[in-house]
């Protein structure tokens, strides 16, 4: 996956093939586990509160992302079941898929996880995490005042992804 | 349901050992109930297709909870009908057979036989009904 390169600072948005309100929720983890940003645009079933539903969440993807690396057909060489995988090391999932949601996921290589539900019938979104992560370096990281592992309150990160979001089809 | 009932391997790196798989198959229960509890809306089923960077993993369950699985090459097409192609030969193969026991490993030769047929031999031309 290429995340450096190229000669723009942010590279363009992926052009959005449809409008209106695809997208379920999104959340944002450091490598902790801390959650760094929930946002939420259309979800009529809460089960857990907040803090419940974050945890289930990280631990789905750390779950899945192990069991993943175990069944790579491709890899001879594979961990036990349940070691930590580093970011990048081992095959990932990048997505999966319910006969209600899709949840799209990404992994940077500095540990921060970027999830997105849509709708079951939404495409390959890897491109648009991509896009998402540069709103988050530049919105975020490149903002003096942030300091790493807190929540992201920033207000021009909200409005960009919120916008962009809103565009994906 | 428990248990794992059967696991062809048609790949050669892709060998797993029993334990192994029967530690795959549990983790997978449990992140099926889990995707179903983090759903945004109501009647999720669990999850059907499970995409990675080197394969896809298609997940189809059976009314009465018993999961199928294929591990196959990312983007390959028809995969969920082999699946039920798959759930008719074990209901015809299998559950038919008056010698086989629920829950236990499958050892059903005309079971085996039909399922590598049907994995090898032209899936599009089997499925094009």
């Amino acid at each position: 996956m290429q995340f450096f390169g190229g000669s723009e600072i942010s590279p363009s948005p992926p052009v959005p093939t449809a409008s209106g309100n695809n997208a379920h929720m999104m959340y944002v983890f450091n490598r902790n586990g801390v959650c760094l940003l929930y946002k939420e645009w259309n979800r009529p079933l809460h089960t857990l509160n907040p803090q419940q539903d974050h945890k289930l969440m990280f631990g789905l993807l750390f779950s899945l992302k192990s069991l993943t690396a175990k069944m790579d057909p491709t890899n001879a060489d594979k961990g036990n079941l349940g070691v930590p995988q580093l970011p990048g090391q081992g095959c990932s999932f990048h997505s999966f898929r319910t006969n209600t949601y899709k949840l799209s996921f990404m992994e940077t290589p500095s540990g921060i996880k970027i999830i997105l539900v849509t709708h079951p019938k939404t495409g390959d979104l890897r491109e648009s995490l991509k896009y998402i992560y540069g709103l988050y370096v530049e919105y975020v990281v490149k903002n003096p005042i942030y300091s790493p592992g807190s929540p992201i309150k920033s207000e021009l990160f909200n409005t960009a992804l919120d916008q962009y979001v809103r565009s994906i089809s | 349901m428990s248990g794992i009932g059967k696991v062809q391997d048609c790949g050669t790196k892709g060998r797993m050992d029993t334990n192994d798989s029967l530690r795959v198959a549990s983790l997978w229960h449990s992140m099926h109930a889990i995707s179903q509890q983090l759903s945004p809306v109501n009647g999720c089923s669990g999850i059907e297709l499970l995409q990675a960077d080197t394969f896809d993993l298609h997940c189809f369950q059976s009314l009465p909870g018993t999961k199928f699985f294929v591990v196959c090459e990312p983007g390959t097409p028809h995969m969920e009908s082999l699946l039920r192609y798959i759930y008719e030969l074990y209901t015809d193969y299998v559950l038919k057979n008056p010698f086989y026991e629920i829950e236990m490993p499958i050892r059903c030769e005309l079971f085996d036989i039909n399922l590598s047929q049907a994995v090898l031999s032209d899936r599009v031309a089997l499925l094009g009904r």
